[in-house]
């Protein structure tokens, strides 16, 4: 275990940030923190760099306490969202520029900065200022100059949010390349959750402070936790249904479920539910007509908006042109997710 | 700056030798006010006897009024003249290409980074060459000029900051350029006048390197206290002096106010940011 | 979308009026600097004896150089109390900040007269500094060297221009984004190693500009030798003020002033080269 969070709360005024966090994040793994603005992950990241101290709580590095040492001290570097590159600097000295204030020997530092430049591909502009480079270069530039010191934990903090779309997918490729290849530990904060699924190990989802769910990205995507997990992670349908003896029942679907009597709110993917056309229902299959209110055209799938009884639901289909009028429709009760809160 | 870090460079040393320079920045003004409640002059210490009879003797004094008269003339028209001549010239530098124009923006700001004696005694000369005498009507032209790059930047910022749109909209709608500057242009740049005009009000006011070469019988409040200076001091002066003070002291926060006031939404915004995510 | 004559009517008024009233002075005293006086008349003679006899006689440059000197002073120590200022209020002051901003610029605003005036009746033999110093039985006799000594020149000018020194540094270092900070303590550098490699190099514009300005005005300074000053601090304006009063002898004085100008017009010019070339942009 590489870093353990143990029970953080960090407070701003009157308002609680981070309301009791406790997280351990191992060592090599490439951990996300997601969430909203506003759900605590960079205040979360920063307290693990050392910009903020926690309120309560403690956080751990290798089984010493990291939180009372201040920023210069620990084996943690950062990638900051804007990249804080300095500006009188080229972009080789400020790629040395951890190794030159931490002292290493003067004759070791521009080969170590010249190999962190060609990691990132940026060596041919060792001599040029920040000020001239793109933004996806000056990201490049910023990742060599935190990695150089061989951090045993690299924070980012949503280092391509600033990048266009193509340039970004490109840069998640890289890093995720990047980071196996050293065997870093990465902690990387992003609001985007197709990039937490595509780079991530584990996900740790934020909502308000607190830890919604903490699992690989397909346990997340596959058994959501919670209704927010469940909406946030993908899209789905929330079937808020009345358990009793052993069927489930939200508006006119039902269908067997093992759960205690009472209320409970089920995840259902639109991928999951197929037309009444396509193959492979199951005889548990729980079929049901509805009426298409909306249908558009995704490329290789059509995202349907479908009315069941009053019940509106969202349907993704492989695409087949333009449907009409009332459809039938089923799913496996199996895909049917319990969901906690 | 992140709380963590600033609390690892807790500096009483600094804080102390800041409170030191404030000190030092402060002293005089102290010194000034206390002694202008002193029985027993300007001097010695510690001060002992508490009075206002050089306050008294303050509003008394005939010439003193006349000469606050004058400043007050003199700045009013300043703040005129340098104000439709700096709006001019921010409009032109903003809008217009001229041959000369970098020198001109530069010619303008000499008055401001030279020395006052050089700017005072070329007019001087100029006035002379010319047949005019010193007067108080020269001082006025000298201010006025003077002045006028400090109106022009105030201006010229004024017009970056705002919204060019406005004014094609104005045009769009059928409105003439006049029209236009009337009433789109002019109400955008209000603080900008005022604030500007707040500044060279103050300038005016204590300007006396300019003025010492310009200024004929009728003297300014500056030229007023110089020449009291010279004969003696006396607590008086002390007392104009406090009062002095305490009317920049108003007109600065004054003008510190509107300052801000155009910075306030954006500032608003960015007190926010940190404490997202 | 703005017409000829638009453009026009907002660039000849300004235009006209700053150049009779500012272009064309400044001129007539390049040219008084060629002529001459003879005989208590002003003689409109072209000729180089008034700068002839300012590089060749010791008593105008020595003037010079003490001034070179007093303004060198001014200069120096208004960076060292207005940097430390500037700095203590741009990252350590916190809330308070705007409130201080504003109490700096206070004394800057009340008039250089008053405070000049100020320092003369605390400086002088029975002034407060004096009566102080007595009162504490520091010493017996009034301490003379106060008042009245290139002392007190550079005590008074130092007061009147640290605020001038202080604003522009203040800009520049609240300019300086605060994620640098940030990012170089990420990378292992201490406080002290921060402002060394970050802080310092990225304030340089604001200091330079500061610096200069003190530089430059006490150069061009009359008043404070008039009020504090005696004579082994007789500045080189007080020569061109004499030189337009009782001494008259205008073109000399002229000679005298367009050397001040053309010595503060190249050193704004270097300044002003060295700020781009340091601002990183």
């Amino acid at each position: 275990m590489l870093l353990e969070v143990r029970q953080v709360a960090k407070r701003f005024g009157a308002r609680d940030v981070l309301k009791s966090i406790s997280l351990e994040i191992a060592s090599g793994e490439f951990l996300t923190l997601l969430g909203e603005s506003g759900s605590g992950k960079t205040t979360l990241l920063r307290l693990i760099a050392g910009f903020e101290s926690p309120t309560s709580g403690e956080i751990w590095m290798n089984g010493a306490r990291l939180d009372t040492l201040p920023p210069y001290k620990r084996h943690v570097n950062t990638v900051f969202q804007h990249y804080a590159l300095f500006p009188h600097l080229t972009v080789q000295d400020n790629v040395a520029y951890g190794l030159r204030v931490t002292g290493v020997p003067a004759m070791e530092i521009p080969a170590r900065a010249e190999a962190a430049l060609r990691m990132v591909k940026m060596r041919e502009y060792a001599e040029a200022r920040p000020a001239r480079l793109s933004g996806g270069q000056q990201q490049r530039v910023a990742l060599a100059r935190a990695l150089v010191n061989r951090p045993q934990l690299l924070l980012l903090d949503e280092p391509l949010s600033a990048l266009d779309a193509n340039l970004r997918k490109e840069m998640q490729g890289e890093l995720k390349a990047l980071q196996r290849e050293l065997g870093i530990t990465f902690l990387f904060v992003t609001h985007d959750q197709e990039e937490a699924m595509a780079l991530s190990d584990r996900i740790a989802l934020l909502r308000d402070g607190e830890l919604e769910q903490v699992a690989s990205p397909r346990e997340i995507y596959a058994r959501p936790a919670t209704r927010y997990a469940a909406q946030f992670v993908g899209q789905t349908n929330l079937l808020e249904a009345e358990v009793r003896e052993g069927i489930a029942s939200c508006g006119s679907l039902n269908w067997p479920t093992t759960m205690q009597p009472g209320p409970a709110v089920f995840s259902l993917r639109p991928e999951a539910i197929r037309l009444g056309s396509q193959a492979g229902p199951t005889p548990y299959a729980v079929r049901f007509r509805a009426r298409i209110h909306q249908q558009v055209f995704a490329g290789s799938t059509e995202n349907l908006e479908v009315d069941c009884a009053g019940q509106v639901l969202r349907v993704r289909i492989p695409a087949r042109g333009t449907l009409s009028g009332e459809q039938e429709f089923f799913f496996e009760p199996a895909d049917a997710i319990l969901v906690r809160r | 700056m992140s709380e963590a870090a600033q609390r690892s460079q807790r500096v009483p040393l600094l804080g102390g030798f800041s409170l030191l320079v404030f000190g030092f920045l402060y002293l005089p003004i102290v010194v000034l006010i206390l002694y202008s409640f002193n029985r027993d002059g300007v001097g010695g210490f510690p001060p002992k006897h508490f009075t206002l009879d050089w306050y008294r003797q303050l509003f008394g004094d005939g010439p003193i009024w006349d000469s606050v008269l004058n400043s007050l003339l003199v700045a009013l028209g300043a703040v005129v003249l340098s104000l439709v001549l700096g709006l001019l010239a921010a409009l032109a530098l903003d809008r217009a290409d001229f041959p000369g124009k970098t020198m001109f923006r530069r010619l303008v700001l000499l008055p401001l980074i030279l020395p006052g004696i050089i700017t005072g005694l070329s007019l001087l000369m100029f006035a002379v060459t010319l047949g005019f005498a010193r007067s108080l009507t020269l001082v006025f032209f000298g201010h006025g000029t003077a002045l006028i790059s400090v109106a022009t930047t105030e201006l010229f910022a004024g017009l970056q900051k705002m919204d060019r749109t406005q004014e094609e909209a104005s045009l769009d709608l059928g409105a003439t350029p006049w029209q236009t500057f009337w009433h789109v242009t002019l109400p955008n740049l209000r603080l900008s006048l005022v604030a500007a005009g707040l500044l060279i009000f103050t300038l005016s006011l204590d300007e006396i390197a300019v003025t010492f070469f310009l200024i004929g019988s009728d003297n300014t409040l500056p030229l007023e206290i110089w020449a009291r200076l010279r004969r003696g001091i006396t607590p008086e002066i002390n007392a104009i002096s406090t009062l002095i003070f305490a009317v920049s002291v108003i007109l600065i926060l004054i003008w510190y106010r509107i300052r801000t006031c155009t910075i306030g939404k954006e500032a608003q915004e960015l007190l926010e940011r940190p404490q997202k995510g | 979308m703005y017409s000829r004559a638009y453009k026009t009517i907002v660039s000849v008024p300004p235009l006209f009026w700053v150049g009779l009233f500012l272009l064309l002075p400044y001129a007539l005293m390049f040219a008084h600097s060629f002529w001459l006086v003879r005989d208590g008349m002003l003689v409109h003679e072209w000729n180089w004896q008034n700068y002839v006899k300012l590089a060749q006689s010791p008593l105008y440059l020595d003037v010079l150089f003490r001034t070179a000197r007093i303004a060198a002073s001014v200069m120096v120590l208004s960076v060292f109390l207005g940097y430390p200022l500037a700095y203590y209020m741009s990252f350590h002051a916190g809330i308070r900040k705007e409130l201080l901003y504003q109490l700096v610029i206070v004394p800057l605003w009340v008039s250089y007269l008053v405070r000049g005036y100020a320092w003369k009746t605390i400086l002088g033999s029975e002034g407060v500094l004096n009566g102080f110093l007595q009162y504490l039985h520091i010493t017996k006799e009034p301490v003379s060297y106060f008042l009245y000594s290139p002392f007190s020149v550079i005590l008074m000018l130092t007061h009147i221009y640290t605020p001038f020194v202080f604003l522009p540094l203040y800009a520049s270092l609240e300019h300086i984004p605060r994620n640098l900070i940030e990012a170089s303590h990420d990378l292992g550098a201490g406080p002290r190693t921060t402002f060394l490699r970050v802080i310092l190099p990225l304030s340089l514009p604001g200091l330079l500009a500061g610096a200069t300005f003190a530089f430059v005005l006490t150069l061009g300074d009359f008043l404070g030798p008039l009020l504090v000053g005696g004579p082994s601090s007789v500045m080189i304006a007080n020569i061109v003020q004499n030189l337009f009063g009782t001494a008259y002898d205008w073109p000399l004085g002229a000679a005298i002033s367009v050397c001040i100008l053309a010595l503060t017009i190249s050193l704004l010019f270097l300044t002003e080269r060295l700020e781009k070339r340091w601002s990183f942009r």
